[in-house]
């Protein structure tokens, strides 16, 4: 097994407004971006996030290499139990998602 | 054809010296900015005031007033003083004033108001006129009533009534970022597409290039596309790095609303232009009918008082997450018996650093760490009794065993006192959009000669 964040170039996450958070995987070529459209399940990444998939937009951007997530933050940027002002780590749990590439 | 120069992201990132001048010297039609965003969260809305140091302000904001002087053409700054309220408005006029003091300059200045009166909008939401966007939070008149600073996002049309009495300098208030760089080419007539979209490129300056950091972009916007060019040395903008920029902080990359209508990026094409420019054509805005504007408001949601120990000791370390939780329930426990709080007139939160105190619930990494801080949030209506709780909190922090039966422990205290007031805390509390009759009907405008 290994992690996401090592097959791809970047994984961003940042807020889009303070009531959306949206995560960028930059996949870095053309092989490595259909694969990971192929073993990224949207129900499985907001499971990650622990929010309904029905709330969870994605782009797949082939001209890119790009994979696109956004949705609504768990809670409102800066609202007392926020942790991440500017959504910035949430990127780091699809970087430690476990893969298998063979 | 509209040329507009760029020097950074935001006022107060920094951006290359050389590449300005560089800029200046190709003549621009105008030179804009922006000045804030709400990333750095609620509290500077509410409280009104800028993120960035006056002295560091005032230096950039300099650099660029002289900039202007001499390329003769108009500088515009939105969203000034990170928020955009009419105290930061004001607050960069003032530092204005003194540059041009200093130098013996003089100028047309136009401040354009963004803020609004809460009356104004629990009159729209009486009548029908305000809509939520996704995610927003239930409001009515006592939650607009309680907000400290209610801000319009100004668009196109009100930076275009300012530029209409031919200032010098533009000090807007909230306002979109992208609307301070199209409103010139939309005035002169270039193709509305190309100037939305040009302009979300650019308005994080040279993000859209392969030197991120170097700030300054120079636009090109005509009757069918427009043209980007870093101009920093080195700096390269190409298809990819120009296109990905519509990724950035947007929820939908091929789709953007702006007040009064939205652009449409799906059918744009990107061409390596020369060595280090791009072309874009194809980008497509739609007006919408009737006009309308964001609102973003921000209330106070507490006084607040934070104090940090640490764990290090092994057992406590791998404990941490049972030894909080008994803390809490003693500490509750002790403000029932001692203080006349009910249970919902308080919030305690020991956040574990270095355990989740990022991810909280989302954290999938659960190997112990060499420490653990202990960072209690203690959050009440007023201050004092915040910080009242937080002394409650002091002795557990400082001692609390895990058994009764062991040797009283320590910890590691990094301050004395270790409470910190943090003031009145703040939350977003508007998500909302509102339907004007005409563009200027709820911003304000002053011209001064200075």
């Amino acid at each position: 097994m290994s992690n996401l964040g090592d097959h791809v170039t970047k994984i961003r996450s940042k807020n889009a407004g303070p009531f959306w958070v949206t995560i960028d995987i930059f996949c870095g070529s053309a092989e490595t971006y259909a694969w990971c459209c192929g073993i990224l399940d949207t129900n499985a990444v907001a499971a990650l996030y622990q929010t309904p998939a029905k709330d969870v937009l994605r782009f797949d951007i082939a001209a890119l290499n790009v994979i696109k997530f956004s949705f609504p933050r768990p809670t409102i940027q800066g609202a007392l139990q926020d942790r991440d002002m500017h959504g910035a780590a949430w990127a780091t749990l699809l970087e430690t998602l476990e893969v298998e590439r063979s | 054809m509209t040329r507009v120069l760029v020097p950074a992201g935001a006022l107060g990132l920094g951006f290359d010296q050389d590449a300005l001048d560089r800029g200046v010297a190709m003549k621009p039609d105008i030179i804009a900015i922006d000045g804030g965003s709400t990333d750095s969260g609620p509290a500077y809305l509410g409280r009104g005031v800028s993120k960035y140091s006056t002295a560091s302000t005032k230096a950039e904001w300099a650099k660029l007033i002289d900039a202007q002087q001499k390329a003769h053409c108009p500088l515009v700054i939105g969203t000034a003083g990170t928020c955009g309220a009419n105290s930061t408005v004001d607050w960069l006029f003032e530092i204005t004033c003194e540059i041009l003091a200093e130098r013996n300059a003089t100028a047309k200045i136009v401040r354009l108001y963004s803020q609004q009166p809460a009356d104004r909008i629990i009159t729209a939401l009486d009548n029908g006129t305000l809509t939520p966007l996704a995610g927003a939070p239930h409001i009515d008149a006592t939650v607009i009533g309680a907000c400290s600073n209610i801000v319009a996002l100004a668009g196109a049309e009100q930076i275009q009534a300012a530029l209409a009495v031919h200032p010098d300098i533009i000090i807007a208030g909230r306002t979109t970022d992208t609307a301070i760089i199209s409103a010139l080419p939309l005035l002169n007539g270039d193709n509305a597409g190309a100037a939305w979209h040009g302009a979300k490129i650019a308005e994080c300056g040279a993000l859209c290039s392969t030197h991120p950091m170097s700030g300054v972009v120079m636009v090109d916007f005509d009757t069918t596309g427009f043209t980007i060019e870093p101009l920093s040395t080195g700096a390269i903008c190409t298809p990819e790095t120009v296109s990905a920029h519509m990724l950035y902080e947007n929820t939908d990359p091929f789709c953007l609303y702006e007040p009064g209508g939205y652009l449409d990026v799906t059918g744009a094409k990107y061409i390596q232009h020369t060595d280090t420019a791009v072309r874009v054509e194809g980008s497509v805005w739609t007006r919408t009918d009737p006009y309308t504007v964001k609102l973003e408001g921000a209330r106070c949601a507490g006084f607040q008082t934070v104090s940090i120990a640490t764990l290090r000791d092994r057992r406590y370390v791998e404990n941490s997450t049972a030894w909080c939780a008994d803390i809490i329930s003693r500490l509750r426990h002790d403000i029932a018996q001692r203080t006349k709080l009910n249970d919902g007139e308080y919030h305690i939160e020991l956040r574990q650093i270095g355990r989740d105190s990022t991810l909280g619930a989302l954290e999938t990494d659960h190997t112990t760490p060499a420490e653990v801080g202990i960072m209690g949030i203690i959050t009440t209506q007023t201050q004092a009794q915040s910080t009242e709780i937080a002394k409650m909190l002091n002795p557990y922090l400082l001692h609390h065993p895990l058994t009764p039966d062991e040797p009283m422990p320590t910890f590691a205290f990094p301050f004395s006192p270790p409470e910190m007031e943090r003031g009145p805390i703040y939350e977003f509390c508007l998500n909302h959009i509102m339907a004007i009759q005409d563009p200027m009907s709820c911003f304000e405008m002053v011209v001064t000669h200075v």
